[in-house]
């Protein structure tokens, strides 16, 4: 359904479209708009930042409100950005790569939707509720045990059901790849973003439960008076830190490997080439993803677990340039002898493998184990992630965004705003972060409220400062992008000579995707038959009936039960009369996994005749 | 594009400029000045993993600003189809391999330098403080020399001085960048590292891990000096009498209003082992009021009134009798005068 | 296209479970879903291992584990894994009146198994005092128990759930994956059992 048709519907139809939708290509459009509010948020929240260290001793912020203001932007960009705008892609484009009609489990994809918006909306309510969570967004014990109000509970609750719904989502896009792949799409035919958002979702699937077991004993600790942090009857915060960092560091090749197909398809595209090197590019991604396991405890170099670990984790982290450079190499090639267009996509991407490169080199000095004790906690870090992370997620989110669009939404992104929001956005974020190398190495430790006038670390400081209000210049160029847009004319179904699946069906697909399931006959199928002139996709089938999920409004009334009880259990710390919104919240939720186990649903079919009706 | 990209170069370069005009940072903080032996170590490395990584940076520029340069569509040759290559065994083998080795080349190295700053046998011999870290202010207990003091550390110059530091309360992590790289200060093991200072100065240090809200606020100073003078600092706070009358009028009213106001319950003069506040041994000659204010009586008069309003969170805060302005200029004039010894943050070249 | 997926012994395909896509796709979903149960039940394994020690002058394990009491659950759970073997075993010969029989004694004998639980904890919290709060052992203890114990509570209700709502209409295509995958829920459970059985009880008792 396009965009034109559903605007002649009224608002509340539309909504309740969305509420109970369950087609991947709408929840896509619910995690763009719900990862882009809280980026839109996680960056209010990184300027107040930046502008409190524009000069020495500040007070624009108190000392408490900074705290609550990193740990939040901190959290809210991983959990609450990052991940959902990954997803968002992956529920646009990943089905249609593969050629499939929809996700394996079109209920559970609504389901894993809600559950992070209620997990993000919990967590924001804590600013209104008496203060956010200050303990950082790693939330070391015993400080996120002791922290006083409520500000880490709502952390808690928040990413405890922001990450079940990760969980579920992760595991949909795994079967999803296993047993929806049309007729001829091999594993080693499938398009690289396909390949890395699988491999993304086999580190989320063994990632997340750690998250869970370690929000589970924080939780605990805080509201029910456990123990396991608690060092006077024995706990040990050191439990916490490993917990978190097996979490947390698969978490971050989550946030990259995604963005690494991305480009992959993108300068295959836009250089007119098959991506060169293509195995090697898969497993490398796979030992990324292995490796991403092993090396958990180089962000606790510092914490004293003696030089034999600390060695035998350096090396393993070392190890994982190896193939990190493979792929940086084997890009390079891809555009070596090419014929490159550069547009605002090929920008983002360009602009990606020296900003990258940066960040795996300083990656590699920061896995030095003996020279990380001067980097460890240190703004050089902060450099360090940032260059990954706004470097190869952020800039991969851009895009991908600039290069589906048309395939989201059904209209190209205008080229010339696309352009500005790139260049003020890159020359803002090379300001705002190379400089952060120096003042790191220059004693400002990370987390630090204000430095003092007499310390060096003026001028970095306002520097970087000033590099922020580029980066925000550009987002709000590519927001009014975004509305000017919106009047242009359709797009056409493949308005880049696409190579892979996604540019076989309309702009925006048809809610099945594909009118007959199509035949795949190697890699990049679309360019194989374009090369033999054919210009489209054979058939892998008849034209016939469709069978297709019915919209459900129970993903929504879980996911707000389990909302309602998240206050139950951060306030029955205050009052008992909570635990009955505790309860009440949970049972609400129980009730709606009873209602749909007891409902049969077998979905609908759309008739041979209906579909012939339609044009092509 | 081009014309852009030499300008970011251009900036890049100006920024790089700037910051080597304006040194390395300040002097006794900044890591890139190493003033001991954990931090030069850490530089070697530091400038090694650099060097190497630069190396793979030029050639991935070079390759990079190649492919732009040769391949971008050109007019007439907008149709032009490349030939679609799958890959390359030997380049793939390359490009697999050199790295290997010279990520072997920094960690061996890497390896070497972290067995060496773990050292702990060391310490049988050598002198020991107990550093307790708490929020937000550093205590330290020179181990057998029934010493105690607080946010300044003096230790000699020329020899490995092995820290044993646990936490009173959240995780905090000691860093003196000019001196050693850091290590975490936890609430249920002591972990020991070393520090060497190779010449005499006062090295700025700075809690490196997130323990509330003045948690910036938590510096100390670690004051290397002589051998000499440490012996004779050793000496001088070992013969302190903490129940010594001060000198003059407000300075003997301000020691009564210290044990009227019950500040002794919490803040110790000489070696007792009470540290639910600082020590104030040697408080007239700390460098810095709360380890971030200029050491001046105005300073430590507005602390006394009102220490929420210098250190956020602060534990003193709502746990003492109200103090007067009045009441609070003798206190201090009495604490400043606790200068026990000649070896002070001067002797070591401040 | 009939939607009807109900089954006579003529029309029953040899793995009932998996003969339709979505059958596949809980089949295939449900083992990674395991996979990820394993992460969970191995963080807090290690949580236990790291704090089974940490005492705080509180009761200890060899104190506290009575073998007995664990040999009979461990005797319970590990037959109502088989029995629900046998569940499956009849589903797939399409005979949906013992299936249902063997699913009923695999639950009894899974309240059996959470009974002797709830008997273990009260008894160590009235004659020991021995709490969730008591150590950071008694933390981890609980929190591993009860993680498991709570799977196990779980998966009574949901086979209750399954068998309420299809005991009128007999095996289908529709309903066979469902049956399949609680029996793979259950397995795993008892696999967890055996780790705990071990790591907890047995190390307990002898460390």
């Amino acid at each position: 359904m396009s965009v034109a048709a559903t605007q002649k519907r009224g608002f509340g139809s539309v909504l309740w479209d969305y509420v109970t939708t369950v087609d991947h290509k709408k929840i896509a459009h619910l995690y763009l708009f719900g990862g882009g509010l809280f980026f839109l948020i996680g960056g209010i929240e990184a300027m107040l930042i930046r502008i409190q260290l524009a000069k020495p001793d500040n007070d624009f912020l108190s000392a408490g409100l900074y705290n609550e203001m990193i740990t939040m932007h901190g959290t809210t960009m991983i959990f609450l950005a990052a991940m959902p705008l990954i997803f968002a892609l992956m529920n646009a484009v990943l089905p249609l790569q593969i050629g499939a009609r929809d996700v394996a489990f079109p209920y559970l994809n609504s389901l894993g939707f809600w559950l992070f918006m209620f997990g993000g909306i919990l967590l924001n309510c804590s600013w209104f509720l008496g203060g956010a969570p200050d303990a950082g967004w790693t939330a070391y014990a015993p400080l996120s045990t002791t922290s006083p109000g409520h500000g880490v509970d709502f952390y808690v609750m928040g990413l405890q059901i922001a990450g079940a719904g990760t969980l579920i989502g992760g595991i949909n896009f795994l079967v999803t790849v296993v047993n929806m792949r049309a007729p001829g799409m091999t594993y080693m035919r499938m398009p690289l973003f396909t390949w890395a958002s699988f491999i993304a979702s086999i580190l989320i699937l063994f990632a997340f439960p750690a998250l869970t077991v370690g929000l589970f004993l924080l939780m605990f600790d805080r509201m029910f008076g456990t123990a396991f942090f608690d060092v006077s009857l024995g706990g040990n915060t050191i439990i916490w830190e490993h917990i978190f960092w097996i979490f947390g560091h698969p978490e971050v090749y989550i946030l990259i490997l995604p963005l690494f197909g991305v480009f992959s398809d993108v300068f295959s595209t836009f250089a007119k080439k098959r991506l060169f090197g293509y195995t090697a590019m898969v497993f490398a991604t796979m030992l990324i993803a292995f490796l991403g396991f092993m090396v958990w405890a180089h962000h606790m170099f510092t914490v004293g677990l003696g030089p034999v670990a600390n060695s035998i984790f350096s090396i393993a982290t070392m190890a994982i340039a190896v193939p990190t450079g493979i792929k940086i190499f084997n890009w390079l090639a891809t555009l070596w002898g090419g014929n490159i267009t550069i547009n605002s996509a090929m920008l983002w991407s360009l602009a990606f493998i020296p900003t990258f490169t940066i960040g795996g080199m300083t990656g590699v000095m920061v896995a030095t184990v003996a020279a990380d004790y001067q980097y460890h906690d240190t703004y050089f870090v902060i450099a360090h992630f940032h260059y990954v992370i706004v470097g190869g997620t952020i800039f991969g989110i851009f895009a991908a965004l600039h290069y589906w669009w048309p395939k989201i939404f059904g209209r190209v992104l205008r080229e010339g705003l696309g352009k500005l929001t790139f260049w003020t956005f890159f020359i803002g974020f090379h300001l705002t972060f190379f400089i952060q190398h120096f003042l790191g190495l220059m004693g400002m430790p990370r987390r630090y409220w204000v430095f003092h006038s007499g310390d060096g670390l003026d001028l970095g400081n306002l520097i970087s400062t000033i590099g922020a209000f580029f980066m925000a210049f550009g987002v709000i160029v590519f927001i009014i992008n975004v509305i000017l847009t919106a009047r242009d004319e359709k797009a056409p179904a493949d308005p880049w000579d696409g190579r892979t699946l996604e540019w076989a069906t309309a702009s925006p697909p048809a809610h099945y995707n594909f009118k007959q399931t199509p035949l795949v006959r190697g890699l990049d199928p679309l360019w194989i038959e374009k090369s033999e002139g054919k210009g489209k996709m054979t058939p892998a089938e008849p034209l016939g009936e469709i069978h297709m999920p019915n919209n459900s409004f129970l993903p929504f009334l879980f996911s707000l039960g389990l909302f309602v009880a998240g206050f139950g259990f951060i306030y029955q710390t205050d009052n008992k009369a909570w635990l009955a919104v505790l309860i009440g919240g949970m049972a609400f939720s129980l009730g709606t996994m009873v209602v749909r186990s007891m409902k049969d649903d077998l979905g609908y079919h759309i008739s041979k005749e209906e579909l012939e009706r339609e044009a092509d | 594009m081009k014309g852009w990209m030499g300008k970011l170069r251009v900036l890049t370069l100006l920024g790089s400029i700037a910051l080597v005009l304006s040194g390395c940072g300040r002097e006794n903080l900044t890591a890139l000045i190493p003033k001991g032996y954990g931090a030069e170590k850490s530089l070697d490395l530091i400038i090694l993993s650099t060097v190497v990584m630069l190396f793979v940076l030029l050639i991935v520029m070079i390759l990079y600003v190649t492919v732009l340069v040769r391949f971008r569509k050109k007019k007439g040759k907008e149709d032009f189809i490349p030939k679609q290559v799958e890959g390359n065994k030997t380049l793939e083998t390359i490009w697999t391999v050199i790295p290997i080795i010279l990520l072997i080349i920094i960690a061996v190295p890497t390896t070497i330098a972290t067995f060496d700053l773990a050292d702990t046998e060391g310490s049988k011999k050598a002198l020991n403080v107990d550093v307790t870290g708490n929020q937000y202010w550093w205590h330290f207990n020179y181990n057998g020399q029934e010493i105690q003091t607080s946010q300044d550390l003096y230790i000699p110059t020329g020899e490995k001085v092995y820290l044993n530091m646990k936490s009173s309360d959240v995780i905090h992590s000691f860093w003196v960048p000019a001196i050693s790289g850091k290590m975490d200060v936890n609430p249920e093991n002591e972990n020991t590292m070393y520090i060497e200072a190779y010449e005499e100065g006062v090295y700025w240090g700075k809690c490196a891990e997130l323990c509330g809200p003045s948690h910036s606020l938590m510096d100390f100073k670690v004051i290397a000096v002589s051998p000499e003078e440490f012996e004779q600092w050793v000496s001088d706070m070992q013969s302190v009498d903490p129940k010594a009358v001060a000198e003059g009028e407000t300075a003997q009213q301000g020691q009564e209003l210290f044990q009227e106001k019950n500040c002794m319950g919490c803040h110790a003069i000489g070696s007792s082992p009470i540290q639910v506040g600082p020590n104030l041994t040697n408080f007239g000659d700390r460098t810095q009021v709360a380890g971030i204010k200029e050491h001046t009586k105005d300073n430590i008069v507005q602390w006394i009134m009102d220490p929420e309003s210098i250190k956020p969170g602060n534990k003193m805060t709502g746990n003492y009798p109200t103090v007067s302005k009045e009441e609070a200029n003798k206190i201090a004039d009495y604490l400043l005068q606790l200068q026990p010894s000649e070896i002070t943050s001067e002797s070591a070249g401040n | 296209m009939s939607h009807d997926h109900s089954l006579n012994p003529e029309t029953m395909p040899h793995e009932p479970e998996k003969a339709t896509l979505e059958g596949k796709n809980k089949f295939i979903g449900f083992w990674f879903f395991l996979g990820g149960e394993t992460v969970l039940f191995a963080s807090l394994f290690g949580t236990y291992l790291a704090l089974h020690n940490s005492t705080a002058g509180g009761p200890a394990g060899n104190e506290l584990f009575g073998l007995e009491l664990v040999f009979v659950m461990t005797i319970l759970l590990l037959t109502s894994s088989l029995t629900s073997v046998y569940a499956i075993y009849h589903m797939k010969n399409n005979d949906f009146g013992k299936m249902t029989l063997w699913f009923i004694i695999t639950i009894i004998l899974g309240f059996g198994f959470v009974g002797c639980e709830l008997y273990e904890f009260h008894h160590y919290i009235t004659e020991y005092g021995f709490t969730f709060r008591s150590s950071a052992f008694g933390s981890a203890f609980y929190a591993l128990l009860g993680f498991h114990g709570g799977h196990v509570t779980f998966g009574l209700f949901w086979m209750i759930t399954l068998l309420i709502r299809n005991a009128r209409r007999g095996l289908n295509l529709y309903n066979a994956p469902k049956f399949y995958i609680w029996s793979l829920y259950w397995h795993f459970i008892d696999v967890v059992w055996v780790f705990i059985f071990t790591v907890v009880y047995l190390m307990g008792k002898v460390g």
